[in-house]
């Protein structure tokens, strides 16, 4: 027997509630753990980097601010597309459902460049500034470049060019531990925004997506919240914490 | 079916039908900008010093309650879902300060 319960047509189940949204939380709160035990590892290794850019070096507050205003945007025209749907709004639906996924791409688009701008971070400061306490110390240890004559080092190249002080996954503990952490959590993004998508274009056969049907969307939402409330918690920590030179 | 199941499943419907409205929804998403907002500013204020750490720890506990709560509806789903969340949370919670522990973090 199909009753209506917890997001349409499901079966009859001992609890009385939707096995697939069941299945849905007890996936959330295994994902928990991941990301629980990648954050874990980042704090641990956290300032035991030999060599190579700290977080005080690379991090940009107030660029990965913005992104993270925009992922709770996001959060909030997801809640608002399901609850459009539930009203028996299709056309607000696919307006909400899509800006989630644009401002999902957006994040998407930030975190790019700011990987980017990680692997090509160089280091430049004016010679007068060694010692004084206004650089990091990654930029002190390059102070051996200012000799006689040179006013600034502007980057930090080998023979062929090549940036030695960018920070990649191989860097160091810190580079590892970061891109590993941003990196799955952007994958989890990623397969977000398909999702997202999926839905977004399977609204337009006629019948598939419906008010009866919310449940697909509700499902949908609740991974989208998570990715943003994980992220909530990777700008303090990782972010936030990892520039606070007292943590 | 058995009538308690009958009832739970009714119960379920009822607290679909007591989702917020959207003004609601939106009014959570200003708080949770406002929040971040007051996160960045006080990251600026250099006199707090290690006071810093638990209000920013406060601060993002609130903004991850409110999605948890009004967006990802445990506020009027079924206790069942928070308990597997919650669950979830504690056992991560627990392998972050476990691992932190046994690494000297402390």
């Amino acid at each position: 027997m199909a009753t209506a319960a917890h997001g349409g047509e499901h079966e009859a189940t001992t609890t009385g509630l939707n096995h697939r949204k069941m299945l849905m939380w007890a996936f959330l709160g295994s994902d928990c753990m991941f990301f629980g035990s990648l954050i874990a590892t980042y704090l641990v290794y956290k300032g035991k980097s030999k060599g190579g850019p700290q977080p005080i070096d690379v991090f940009d507050i107030p660029v990965t601010s913005v992104s993270t205003f925009v992922l709770l945007m996001s959060s909030m025209s997801m809640v608002l597309a399901y609850s459009a749907l539930t009203r028996g709004s299709l056309k607000g639906f696919r307006i909400w459902i899509a800006s989630t996924a644009i401002m999902g791409m957006t994040f998407l688009a930030f975190q790019v460049f700011e990987f980017n701008d990680f692997v090509n971070y160089e280091v430049h400061f004016k010679c007068e500034e060694v010692g004084t306490g206004s650089l990091t110390e990654f930029e002190e240890s390059f102070s051996d470049r200012c000799v006689d004559g040179v006013d600034e080092v502007d980057g930090i190249h080998d023979s062929e060019g090549n940036n030695l002080t960018g920070l990649t996954p191989k860097t160091n503990l810190f580079g590892t531990t970061f891109f590993t952490l941003t990196g799955f959590h952007g994958a989890h993004v990623t397969l977000g925004v398909i999702w997202l998508l999926s839905i977004f274009f399977y609204s337009f056969r006629r019948g598939r997506v419906t008010p009866e049907r919310h449940l697909d969307v509700d499902l949908a939402a609740l991974y989208w919240h998570f990715v943003d409330v994980v992220w909530i918690v990777i700008f303090t920590v990782v972010y936030l914490f990892g520039v606070f030179e007292g943590f | 079916m058995s009538e308690d199941t009958q009832a739970a499943m009714q119960h379920g419907e009822r607290k679909e039908a007591a989702h917020p409205s959207p003004l609601t929804y939106v009014a959570v998403a200003m708080t949770l900008a406002v929040i971040t907002a007051i996160e960045v500013g006080i990251f600026y204020i250099t006199g707090l010093g290690h006071a810093i750490i638990p209000v920013l720890v406060i601060l993002s506990a609130g903004k991850f309650a409110l999605v948890a709560m009004f967006y990802m509806h445990l506020r009027y789903d079924a206790r069942l879902f928070s308990a597997f969340f919650a669950g979830g949370l504690a056992l991560a919670a627990a392998l972050v300060f476990a691992l932190m522990w046994l690494s000297g973090f402390f």
